[in-house]
């Protein structure tokens, strides 16, 4: 007879929620304890800030400070919830180089009893957090000062928190692509998260319409799924600066969530499988603990 | 005698002559030639390095230039003037620079002692300085090749009119915007001896703010006198706005001081830099040594 496993045993939490539990816990340490609260607090509050008062700035200059438009509110708060792209991508795509190059550990994530992919994501909560900070304090900040319209009595909840969640899932899933390839590239000054960002800024209408791109580079941003995670998240805050541009104005907000979803689903399973492969040739030339710093 | 090829009494009479390594020795280079040969060896990686890993075109070129892009078309999106697109292009080509200082310049040292090298830089009988300055040459011309690509890849798309009122001038603070800007790197990273973890949030931090405060997409007059002067200690914010000045029609009329004065002042930048770098990284590497931070690992 075999013999029963002891009760603490059953109890033990799944590979995955182990996983992603832990590197939750030492990404918060990692991002957070290098200095006192009070000086993390300024330094998530001034970078997302600094990004933001660059558009203010030029929008300022070229309209002699016009904040009434709707463009402004479309502007800024596409700015604002962009601010997750960079850090949930980059928080797990980084670690891979962090890992690899800067602590040396990643090695030993590979002969740990982890589940690898899991734990990047855990390693992206972080930056999640410190992304959400910045998010709601460049929002107030707008309310406050800029006269973006934002009215908490007409901001449609439950579409503000479903597009929300759906969206972090979705850049939960690019960063693990992210992460798969940086497993195969060297260390870059240019971090391939926020790079990437940076370069899907131009094609998800954060900062400005679809229609002001070239015709020919506007199939990109219907293809790309932040397109329709911001279009959702304007809708749900500010349903009048939605509507004054025609980007998405032929699809509801139901369809605008399906899209959404089913394009999650779909990078979902291009990263499940670009990550293993991207694993796979790593170990075949033997670049988990390659160090690259040139 | 031993039979292994390799072995050292087999090996060194070849290299040395017939005679051994006693009767001859090494030439050495001493002085400035020992000055020049250390700055071509630092300088060397950082131009073969880009070299060999091609993966940079991309990173380096193609993401930055789609980011330009993307404050191109906010500008385009509210009707702004031609020529604010053209001011886009070149601020976007020059953060190239400043990420080059920021990263490996300023936090080198920092890298350098959390790879382990820095103590090997500091016991070889050369000098940091010349150590440093190899890294500012090597990236200048690797980071140079990167924003120049930036520039004309942006002018192409976009159709950038430019009309250079003086090439001498602009060559002129090209140079001095550069020689000073790498001399405020080589003195921060002195100053990053000091650091440990902390090093890497701090040039993260020193992004976006100096990109506003520098103006790299928007001339910085419009910050007023006074936030404009303090932002001109980072020489990028002159350089800028000179060369704006010096490329574009509405330039001169956007500018915060006159090209000639922007001259002296970024002129007065360099020495000041270069002169402040000598003197810190002396001090700081004898405090580093003091406190022991040279091998320090903290992570």
């Amino acid at each position: 007879m075999l013999p029963t496993k002891p009760e603490t045993y059953k109890n033990k939490p799944t590979i995955f929620s182990r996983s992603f539990r832990t590197a939750a816990w030492l990404g918060w340490q990692i991002e957070s304890n290098w200095t006192d609260p009070f000086l993390f607090a300024i330094y998530s509050i001034i970078k997302p800030l600094a990004g933001a008062a660059i558009l203010v700035v030029m929008y300022s200059i070229i309209t002699n400070g016009d904040f009434a438009d709707p463009i402004f509110t479309y502007i800024y708060l596409g700015n604002a919830f962009y601010l997750y792209v960079g850090a949930v991508m980059s928080g797990i795509s980084w670690a891979v180089l962090d890992d690899r190059e800067h602590y040396k550990t990643l090695k030993y994530m590979y002969i740990a009893p982890i589940n690898v992919p899991t734990y990047l994501i855990g390693r992206g909560v972080a930056k999640f957090l410190v992304g959400s900070i910045s998010v709601f304090i460049t929002i107030i900040f707008g309310v406050l000062f800029l006269h973006v319209d934002v009215d908490l009595a007409t901001i449609n909840w439950p579409l503000f928190f479903s597009s929300l969640a759906v969206g972090v899932v979705m850049l939960a899933m690019m960063g693990l692509i992210l992460a798969g390839i940086s497993l195969l590239i060297v260390n870059h000054v240019w971090f391939i998260g926020d790079a990437v960002a940076g370069a899907l800024f131009l094609f998800s209408g954060a900062i400005f319409p679809l229609e002001t791109l070239p015709v020919w580079l506007q199939p990109i941003g219907y293809i790309i799924p932040i397109s329709y995670w911001l279009e959702l998240l304007r809708r749900s805050l500010v349903g009048s600066v939605a509507a004054a541009f025609p980007t998405f104005e032929n699809l509801s907000n139901l369809q605008l969530m399906g899209i959404l979803i089913g394009l999650t689903i779909l990078f979902a399973i291009i990263a499940r499988f670009l990550f293993r492969y991207c694993e796979h040739v790593a170990q075949e030339r033997g670049l988990i603990d390659m160090v690259t710093n040139y | 005698m031993s039979k292994d090829p390799n072995s050292i009494s087999q090996v060194l009479p070849s290299q040395y002559g017939a005679q051994g390594p006693t009767d001859r020795r090494l030439h050495k280079n001493a002085g400035w030639r020992l000055y020049l040969q250390t700055v071509v060896a630092r300088a060397y990686p950082r131009i073969i390095g880009q070299q060999r890993e091609k993966s940079w075109l991309f990173f380096d070129i193609l993401l930055p230039l789609l980011s330009v892009c993307a404050y191109v078309f906010v500008y385009q999106a509210i009707d702004a003037p031609e020529d604010y697109i053209g001011f886009v292009v070149i601020g976007g080509a020059m953060t190239a620079f400043w990420m080059n200082v920021l990263w490996s310049m300023s936090s080198q040292l920092y890298w350098e002692k959390e790879q382990g090298n820095l103590a090997l830089f500091i016991m070889t009988p050369t000098w940091m300085m010349a150590i440093l300055l190899g890294m500012a040459l090597g990236g200048l011309l690797a980071t140079t090749l990167r924003a120049l690509a930036i520039i004309i890849l942006g002018s192409l798309f976009f159709h950038v009119q430019y009309a250079v009122s003086s090439f001498a001038q602009l060559f002129a603070v090209f140079i001095l915007t550069m020689v000073s800007l790498y001399g405020l790197g080589m003195m921060s990273a002195s100053l990053y001896l000091l650091l440990s973890r902390e090093a890497w949030h701090i040039s993260n931090l020193a992004q976006e703010p100096i990109y506003l405060f520098s103006g790299f997409y928007f001339p910085i007059k419009n910050f007023g006198f006074w936030i404009s002067a303090a932002a001109s200690f980072i020489p990028l914010t002159l350089g800028l706005d000179a060369m704006r000045q010096l490329v574009f029609e509405s330039g001169p009329s956007l500018g915060f001081l006159s090209v000639r004065v922007e001259i002296i002042l970024l002129l007065i930048l360099c020495v000041v830099f270069l002169f402040t770098a000598r003197q810190m990284l002396a001090h700081m590497e004898k405090l580093a040594i003091r406190e022991g931070r040279l091998t320090e690992n903290r992570r």
